[in-house]
């Protein structure tokens, strides 16, 4: 097989795109809370994707990506037609579910992708669902009408207030709560550092829950264990054993220095890139000159 | 020179394996030993007493014909050799340069009681690379296809040995790998400079003309069951998936920045390139003062790339002697040679970070050698107040690896072990599921390489003679 088609792009939100790829095993076993990997080519590094929908009878999956370093820059320039050339899943556990009656979600930014398959099943199950979804700003939320065709109601806000309240996620969950909701149960997907807040205010606000963790990953199949994070201070394997853990036991202050493990050499890849695109962009030029 | 005329009272001494100085062989990934010319090749197969009761052929766990091959070596039929490795051992480039021959085939050699063992692995070597060179590897005759369908769950030596086997046969092979490329740990855990990729695509190529597919990025249980397998038409499983899971020391401060399982830190390199970062986008941590904690192959190979990336500074920490290293002897000479320091009698107690989650360095406590336990090796014990801290900003932790449970979860009627081991049955390989069967790492634990291939190989034989006792294959039944 020369890799995974991707049948339809478009842009959700600066820097926010999401693709339609065909990986029919993937789409056919899928279940909320589950992810893939891929890789985009021979040189390629492997990084995972929540699936955020499926079309099982097309065999599509459904990815969203934001770019924040060199690979997911570089799978901007993937489009309709493009094929990449791994995508292996689904991998981790599916999301626990259950009726827990009154169910609240949180987002951040991206963090949107790996709840709205998660509000479906949620929902499914016959819960309320309640969902908060903040981002820095207007141009960079996503997803927003279709959690409100999911969900019994749906509260957004960003950082500067040019959409929805102005403030945090945590502020908007906390006055929720204040207005004398009873949420039964929480769970929450997005920058750790959003994770860590939203996780205390739980803890404040007796809600028990999950936190969906991004942790670096190589292989997600538990043979590495790049994915380590702490849980109750035991070490878990987020690929295999995640990635949702109870978000009042994630060690986040962990969590956030060990993804930044690789800073330097992510500034490198990504000034790499860079400098070969003007090349390659120059050498198109000099050549359309000819 | 005629048999006869050989004078075998002169005990020459073995051929040395010709190796790159280890100056220059540390700035970069190329293949230390060299090989042997033709002309070594000859003279150190006219070591060999061609006894009558070889016990070389007993030691091998396949079985060579080994006075056989370097008989056709000394006579100049190297073809003939070739096909004499390939009767019982389908990898022999490889075996040649990764099996523990000193404790197999040479450990037995009746020349080596009294001298220098015949150096029968590094004759194998010299065959297979011969015929590599001289041409692709000629295919045996394939008989009609059978119309049975085989899958094979990992693409190791085990599952590599099995496809060959039945392809051979006539059946219609699928090999499912859970990585992006084949073989398992020759492409993901040796590294280069042991058994160059070339020599390892040489044999997947070899296995691929003989008809066998592969089927990448499928992890089975996960994105295919083994009753899905079954219901698509397969008429046979080998589960071959190997030992990949790390063990931690479960010491406080593991989860710091800096601190890689060994499988982690070989996948990086190995598998995804990141020696050759940023042409290739993974990346590896540039580090100074590389710890790696353990005494096996593995450990030595992660200390061995370590010294390769950046000429860095690398120090071995093991916690018994160096009689007790379970290394092949050649590995540890070579990691001597490139300067590895060895810390031996002494085991990690704590890994330091500053406030950074940041390693700065391993505490480590001096152990004394005991009263011998169950595996007769003397049992380490720590010497009370003995620690001391090694500064470093990278630990690759190389203490040995169990079985995945991915499959074995999935699979409840599968039977495993209190290790997490398949339980088979010995003589055909057959696992507690009807038509499923299992060897390599997965039923052994982490052992060799040709000790997965005799195990497949044995696999291989049942699952035919399986096969040939279910009813014809429609397919074949309207032909
Ligand atoms: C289970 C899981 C699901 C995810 N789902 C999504 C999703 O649906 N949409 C989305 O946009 N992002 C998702 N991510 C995060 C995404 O994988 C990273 O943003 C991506 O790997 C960054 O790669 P890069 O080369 O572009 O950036 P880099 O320059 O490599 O890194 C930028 C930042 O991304 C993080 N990162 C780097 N490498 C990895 C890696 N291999 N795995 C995880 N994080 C890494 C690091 O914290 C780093 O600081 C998910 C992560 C996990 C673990
Ligand atoms: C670093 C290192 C150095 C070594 N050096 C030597 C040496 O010098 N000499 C020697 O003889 N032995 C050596 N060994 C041991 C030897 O490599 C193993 O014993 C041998 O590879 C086992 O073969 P196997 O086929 O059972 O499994 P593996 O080689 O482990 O292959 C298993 C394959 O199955 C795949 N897989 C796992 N689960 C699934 C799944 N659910 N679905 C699909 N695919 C799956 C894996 O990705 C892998 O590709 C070394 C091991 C290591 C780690
Ligand atoms: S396969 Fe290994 S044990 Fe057998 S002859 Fe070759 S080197 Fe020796
Ligand atoms: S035991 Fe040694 S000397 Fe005898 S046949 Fe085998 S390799 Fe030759
Ligand atoms: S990503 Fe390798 S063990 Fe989880």
């Amino acid at each position: 097989m020369d890799g995974y088609r991707i049948v339809r792009d478009r842009s959700l939100a600066e820097k926010i795109r999401e693709y339609w790829i065909e990986a029919p095993m993937v789409a056919k076993k899928h279940r909320a809370g589950q992810f893939v990997i891929i890789r985009l080519h021979e040189h390629g590094e492997r990084i995972p994707f929540t699936v955020v929908q499926t079309e099982a009878e097309k065999g599509l999956i459904r990815l969203i990506s934001q770019s924040v370093g060199k690979t997911t820059e570089e799978f901007t320039d993937y489009h309709t037609g493009d094929s990449i050339l791994d995508v292996v899943g689904p991998l981790g556990l599916a999301t626990h579910m259950e009726n827990w009656g009154e169910l609240v979600v949180v987002a951040g930014g991206v963090g949107a992708a790996p709840l709205l398959p998660i509000v479906k099943s949620a929902k499914g199950s016959g819960n309320q669902v309640h969902a908060i979804i903040g981002a820095r700003s207007k141009n960079l939320m996503i997803l927003e009408d279709e959690f409100r065709e999911v969900c019994d109601e749906v509260r957004v806000c960003t950082d500067d207030g040019s959409h929805g309240s102005k403030g945090l996620v945590t502020d908007v969950l906390r006055s929720w709560a204040a207005e004398g909701k009873k949420f039964a149960f929480g769970i929450t997907a997005g920058p750790v550092i959003m994770m860590k807040a939203t996780a205390e205010a739980m803890r404040d606000l007796s809600i028990p829950g999950l936190a969906s963790l991004n942790p670096i990953m190589v292989d997600g199949t538990g043979m590495c264990g790049a994915c380590r994070v702490t849980v109750h201070g035991k070490t878990r394997f987020a690929c295999v054993e995640g990635p949702e853990f109870d978000a009042l036991g994630v060690d986040f202050h962990e969590l956030i220095l060990r993804n930044r493990a690789y800073r330097k050499q992510e500034m490198e890849a990504l000034d790499h890139y860079h400098s070969e695109g003007c090349r390659l962009l120059k050498a198109a030029q000099e050549l359309a000159h000819v | 020179m005629s048999e006869q005329k050989r004078n075998l009272k002169l005990h020459p001494p073995r051929v040395p394996m010709p190796e790159v100085a280890p100056e220059e062989r540390i700035k970069g990934f190329m293949e230390v030993p060299l090989g042997y010319t033709e002309e070594q090749a000859r003279l150190e197969a006219e070591r060999c007493l061609d006894c009558k009761n070889p016990k070389c052929v007993a030691g091998c766990p396949v079985n060579i014909d080994i006075p056989k091959f370097l008989k056709e070596i000394r006579e100049g039929r190297y073809e003939d050799a070739a096909r004499t490795l390939r009767e019982t051992n389908s990898l022999p480039a490889i075996c040649g340069r990764v099996c523990p021959q000193e404790e197999q085939c040479e450990a037995r050699c009746i020349e080596g009681i009294k001298h220098d063992p015949v150096a029968v692995g590094n004759l194998e070597r010299w065959v297979a690379d011969w015929e590599r060179e001289h041409g692709a590897i000629p295919l045996p005759e394939i008989p009609e296809p059978t119309g049975y369908k085989v899958a094979i769950v990992g693409s190791g030596p085990a599952g590599l040995t099995v496809a060959g086997d039945l392809a051979k046969l006539g059946h219609d092979v699928t090999v499912f790998e859970a990585l992006h490329r084949p073989a398992g740990v020759l492409a993901y855990g040796i590294p280069e400079f042991r058994l160059p990729r070339m020599i390892v695509n040489s044999e997947i190529d070899y296995i691929t003309r003989l008809g066998v597919k592969f089927v990448f990025n499928v992890v089975v249980g996960v994105t295919v069951t083994l009753d899905e397998l079954f219901a698509e038409g397969y008429h046979t499983i080998f589960i071959g998936t190997g030992a990949g899971l790390p063990k931690m020391m479960n010491v406080p401060g593991e989860n710091c920045v800096g601190v890689f399982s060994a499988n982690e830190f070989l996948t990086r390199v190995n598998l995804l390139g990141a020696s050759k970062f940023p042409e290739y986008d993974t990346p590896i941590l540039d580090s100074r003062h590389t710890v790696v904690v353990g005494g096996g192959n593995t450990a030595m190979d992660a200390a061995r790339i370590a010294k390769r990336l950046n000429g860095q500074k690398v120090s071995l920490v093991y916690r018994r002697s160096i009689d007790e290293l379970p290394a092949r002897k050649e590995e540890v000479h070579h990691a001597q040679a490139e300067g590895i320091e060895f810390n031996l009698l002494c085991n990690p107690t704590e890994v330091l970070g500053d406030e950074n989650h940041i390693i700065t360095g391993i505490r480590c406590v001096r152990m004394a050698l005991g009263e011998p336990d169950d595996s007769g090796r003397r049992r380490p014990e720590p010497i009370p107040g003995s620690e001391f801290v090694l500064d470093c900003d990278a630990v690759v932790v190389a203490i040995g690896n169990s079985p995945n449970p991915i499959l074995t979860k999935a699979t409840p009627d599968l039977e495993v072990t209190k290790w997490g081991t398949l339980k088979i049955d010995a003589d055909t390989g057959a696992t507690s599921k009807s038509g499923v069967y299992a060897g390599g790492d997965i039923v052994s634990g982490a052992a060799t390489v040709i000790l997965a291939m005799g195990a497949g190989r044995t696999a291989a034989a049942a699952m035919h003679r399986y096969m040939m006792g279910l009813p014809r294959p429609l397919r074949q039944m309207a032909s």
